[in-house]
Parts: C-alpha cells; structure tokens; sequence
C-alpha cells in the first residue's frame, strides 16, 4: 500500500514540476481495494485496469521504475513511451491493460475468462472498473454475457464516490451499485474498500466461486480518492469536510493500528516498509529520468503485428 | 473444380480452419442452430458445438470486447455482425481497443480477430441495414479491412484474415452470398495486400471492390464492344491497399476510374484517386481521375430509389464513355 501511495504522491509532484507531460489520475486513498484484490489471486491470474490504475499495475506485480519511466514517455518504460499513465499493460504478470475508455475493459475482460474455460487453463480475471463504468453499456453488457456462460470473471467496483465530478448521489437512483448483480443473476456483495482484510475475504471467495465453475459476482467496494479527477481538477463539487472525514478512514493507518494492536508488527518494522518504498520511488524516478525517449523510427513501430 | 456460392465458401474456409486449430471460434448473433442471419454458419453448431459456435445475446460491444479479451490471451475469434450497420454499436471496442492495444501497450501484445460483417445494399432493408462503413473502419491505423468479390477470394480471403495476428475487418456483400465460383476444396490463403486484376485492359483502369467489381466487370464488357478496353483491378484488401499495382495499371491506361457503393463523400475511393494523383502515375494521365460512388443519401427502402442510390453498370458505362470522348 505504501509503494502505491508513495508512487502516485511522487507523480503528483512531479506533474506540478512540469518533469511529466500528459495527464494522470491517481489512486491516492484507495489503496486497499487494489491491493487486497490482487492479493487474492494467483499470479496466473489476470486482471483489466482503468485509467485510474497505477495501484491495480503495482499490486499485480509491476516494475515501478518500468512504469515511471512508463509515464515520463522514456523507451524504457512498459509500453516504450507510447501508452502513458493510462496505458499500462504487463501481460507477463496477467496485467491485460489499463484503459483511458470508462467502461471499455469491462467485455475485454470476459473474453480473457473465455479463453480460460474454453482452453481449460483455470485462471480467473479480475476485472477492475469505476463507479462511472457502471452506467456505461459494455458493463451491462458484458456481466450479462459473463453470468450466461458461467465465466471465471470478477467484476469488481471501486466506488471511490465520484465519476470525474458526478458524485454518485446524483448519478445514481440506487444506494448500492452491487445490487446491479441481481439484474444478471450473479452474486452482489458490498465491502468497505478501506479494510484491506474484509475486501480481501469477499474477493477470495468469489475467486473460489470463479475457480470452481460456478461462474461471476460483482463486488462493490466503497472507498475515495483523496485527490481530483485528474491533475487539472479543482475538486469544486465537494466540501472540503467531506474530504476530511474520508481521510480519517484511511485505508493504511488502519491495517497499520490493527497490525500494532494485535501485535503483529512494530511501528518501526512499518516504518521501515515505508522507507523501503520511498527508497523504491527513488530509485524508479532515477532509472526513469536517466533513460532515453523512444527514437522517431519508433512512431511507426507496433502499428500492426506481423 | 466444383463451383460453390460465396456464402459457402466463407463457411468451408471457417470449417476447414477450425478442423485444423482449436483456438478459432465463432460467436455472434443467431449463428447456431438459426445459423445466421445469412445463413452463413448454418450446420457448423451441429460438428462443431455450441463451444464454438457460440451464440450470443444481442449485445455488440460485448461480443466485440470478448472477442478481444480472448484474442489477447491465445485466441483467434471470429465475430459475425448481423449486419455491418451495427459496427456503430460495437465501435468503441474496434475502435479504441482493438485497433490500439498492440501500439499503445508497446508491441507487447497482438489482438488475432476477424469481424465479419455483411453490408451493402440491394435486399430493400433500408438505412439501417443496407450501409457500407469501410472507410471508417480503413481510417483507423490498427485495422485491417478486407472486401471479397466473389467465392474464391472470400475464401483465401478469409483464411488469410483468420492467420492475421490483427483486428480484421471482412465485409461481406449481401448481394454476393448466392454468388458462384470456382473454388478449390482445400484450404488456400490469398495475402492480404496483394491486388487482383479481374480484367486486362489498355485504356482505362477501373478501380473496384467487392460487389462493384462485377458490375465493373460486366460494364466493361458492354464498353469491350465499343472498342473500350477496360482494366478492372480489385485491391480485395483496403488495409493494406496494393497501391503499386493499380499505379502501374494507370501508367498504361492512362486513365482511372474509382468505382465503390459507400457513400461518395470521404469514401475510400477518394483516398485511392489521391494516392493515383499523388503517384509517378500522375504524369501519365490524359483525363482527371473519376469517382463513382453512392449519393449522399441514406439508402431508400423503395426499390427504383436504392437501385438509384449506389453506381450500377449503366453509370459505370456511362462514365467511361464520356471520358473517352474526351479524350
């Protein structure tokens, strides 16, 4: 969870030094959901990602140092500098991409749970999505389609209360998107997305549920971002009081306590992790700064397979 | 050799291809026991199963992104549309996602699909079943597009598109499914980006794909009789389009007529009468290149008003003569 917010602060504070060019949208906040979910697959497993996804890429196993140099357009970076922040695919840890489309990774997905069952390979696919996606059609679509061939496939909903500024009060007649499952006759559960453990006991068994053939769930799991849309967003449509009560319900000071209460881990052994990741970023911010842009004969390279 | 129709010689190629490898399959709309709404995969659910012949709810965004999903992790799928119109419904995942995944992940990764996708007018279906949408789909870097004119090159076509590690977009004319030809009972692939020239000529070349080439064909016989020699070549594919060879072809003829059904406006004979004008062909031209395409209009139901939308052999005629008396 650290390596995740620290990885995301430092893009945040590199865009407002101008050293990234683009844009970015930053998981600060909700860093439980995709560390618990990911937690509970194999490594076979696979996942979709969002535009909101540099916690999805990490917690699935990504080079951080891969992917700053990712988002600084460096040739060294996931996708040579050619996708960005929103484009991070690492296919060889099951990460299938992210994606700058809300909503367009969500039948990608169940085509990745496809090939699974039809191919016999038993892994399951975790597919991550926004509050926003769910009132998009391809996630009707494709949880129908997914609850009618009983796929190993799970939808999972961050709700982190805000599709770009539409607070889900506004955009929703419903209190729990997850009671969409009914509508497809799959499973529905919600999860508070700031308890790393409770995210992670729903996800293992609806992996469990997956894995045996019994086909998809959607889980919702409600959480926040700390910060804006993206990095142009003044964060005008809510109060800054609602921004403080979320962020007393942070996700990482709470499994800390709980780790330092049941004595499971020192304040200083979690300190130390924390160092250790910072030193991580650092790391990955040097290798990203010191590596070289892609060449022009590379802007016509990868348009086509052969 | 035996002749078979169009429409059989899609479902031999898809037959033949999945008997050989198990990661082909089909999915879409009513293609099982219904077997299309064509009729192009009737009888394959019964050898193969409903595995591979997966019939689908009504959903073309869904259809499309499962297709990619399983294309990016080892599968080569080929998703029937019922009609080509409904690539609307189905355009941010061609789009967005299957035409970009492979540049904009770094190469890492490829996205082996076929879209089959039946167009064009002529069955009095009306505006929204009776579209020729190539061009959007040839605009955008990451998409194949292919367009067979008869029976043996939709068959070498299709295997061709089948074997292409990217997003292939087959469009398939309507009017061309009874069509017959000569086709071999084994399996053949024509390469993608290699034009065919239908017919050898010396004064004109005529330009045309899919159902247009044999009504060039026959136009060119009429003109045959007044002495006019007309080349028909068919690029068969528009990504990637064989330039070269329609380039040479004009360098003889001097003259060239593009000849499609899409609507005329930012169709995809504009692109290659540019790329004519563009080329060393240029200074050989003895007349400014003509475009025929469909009026600007959506496509009537009414029989004589969508015979009269798209070019027929009458205009193709019409057109040739009157470049050649200018001349």
């Amino acid at each position: 969870m650290w390596l995740i917010r620290l990885f995301d602060e430092k893009v945040d504070e590199m865009f407002a030094k101008g050293l990234i060019h683009g844009t970015t949208h930053l998981c600060v906040g909700q860093e439980a959901t995709p560390v618990a979910a990911c937690a509970a697959l194999l490594k076979t497993d696979k996942i979709t990602s969002t535009h909101r996804g540099h916690g999805h890429c990490i917690a699935k196993g990504a080079d951080v140092s891969k992917m700053m140099a990712e988002l600084m357009g460096r040739v060294t970076g996931y996708c040579k500098g050619k996708g960005g922040s929103m484009h991070i695919a690492d296919l060889e840890e099951g990460n299938l991409g992210a994606n700058g489309i809300v909503g367009g990774g969500i039948p990608i997905a169940v085509g990745a749970a496809l090939t699974s069952k039809m191919m016999k390979e038993n892994y399951v696919v975790l597919c991550f999505f926004g509050d926003g996606a769910t009132n998009e059609g391809s996630f009707h679509e494709a949880l129908n389609l997914a609850a009618i061939w009983d796929l190993p496939v799970i939808f999972f909903c961050e709700n982190n209360q805000y599709g770009m500024s539409g607070s889900v009060k506004d955009m929703f007649r419903i209190q729990d998107i997850a009671d969409r499952a009914l509508a497809y006759g799959m499973p529905g559960h919600v999860v508070d997305g700031n308890d790393l453990e409770a995210v992670y006991d729903v996800v293992a068994s609806a992996v469990a549920r997956a894995r045996s053939g019994a086909g998809p769930s959607l889980i919702e799991a409600k959480t926040y971002r700390w910060k804006g849309h993206s990095k142009s967003d003044g964060r005008k449509y809510r109060t800054r009081e609602e921004e403080t009560a979320w962020k007393a319900k942070d996700p990482i000071e709470r499994f800390k306590n709980r780790l330092i209460d049941e004595g499971i881990a020192t304040e200083e052994q979690l300190n130390d992790l924390k160092a250790r990741a910072k030193m991580e970023i650092e790391r990955a911010v040097s290798f990203a700064e010191s590596s070289p842009y892609p060449t022009l004969e590379m802007l016509e390279e990868d348009v086509y397979a052969h | 050799m035996r002749e078979i129709t169009y429409q059989e010689a899609i479902r031999e190629a898809m037959s033949q291809v999945m008997r050989e490898d198990e990661r082909v399959f089909i999915l879409g709309e009513d293609i099982g026991v219904y077997g299309g709404a064509f009729g192009v995969t009737r009888g394959m659910i019964e050898e193969f199963g409903p595995e591979r012949v997966r019939n689908t709810p009504i959903s073309e965004a869904a259809i499309a992104g499962a297709a990619i999903g399983a294309a990016l992790t080892g599968m080569r799928p080929i998703m029937e549309l019922q009609f080509s119109d409904f690539v609307t419904i189905a355009m941010d995942q061609l789009v967005n996602q299957a035409a970009k995944i492979r540049y904009m992940y770094g190469g890492k990764a490829s996205v082996p699909m076929v879209v089959r996708a039946p167009g064009g007018s002529g069955t009095g279906a009306a505006a929204q079943h009776s579209q020729s949408l190539e061009a959007w789909l040839a605009h955008v870097p990451g998409l194949k597009v292919v367009q067979p004119a008869n029976a043996y090159d939709a068959k070498g076509l299709l295997k061709a598109a089948i074997d292409d590690n990217n997003p292939v977009i087959f469009y398939e004319h309507k009017l061309l499914y009874s069509t017959k030809a000569d086709v071999p009972e084994e399996l053949y692939s024509i390469p993608l980006g290699k034009a065919d020239i239908k017919r050898e000529g010396s004064d004109v070349t005529l330009v045309s794909t899919g159902i247009m080439v044999q009504k060039s064909l026959t136009a060119a016989d009429v003109l045959a009789k007044d002495g006019i020699q007309v080349e028909v070549i068919d690029p068969r594919t528009l990504v990637p389009l064989d330039i070269q060879t329609i380039v040479d072809s004009v360098k003889r003829t001097g003259r060239c007529v593009v000849v499609y059904e899409a609507v005329k406006r930012g169709g995809y004979g504009a692109e290659i009468a540019s790329l004519v004008a563009e080329s060393e062909a240029f200074d050989f031209l003895d007349a400014p290149i003509i475009r025929l395409g469909g009026k600007e209009v959506p496509i009537p139901q009414s029989p004589e008003l969508e015979r009269h939308a798209v070019p027929q052999v009458e205009d193709i005629v019409e057109a040739i003569r009157n470049m050649m008396q200018k001349a």
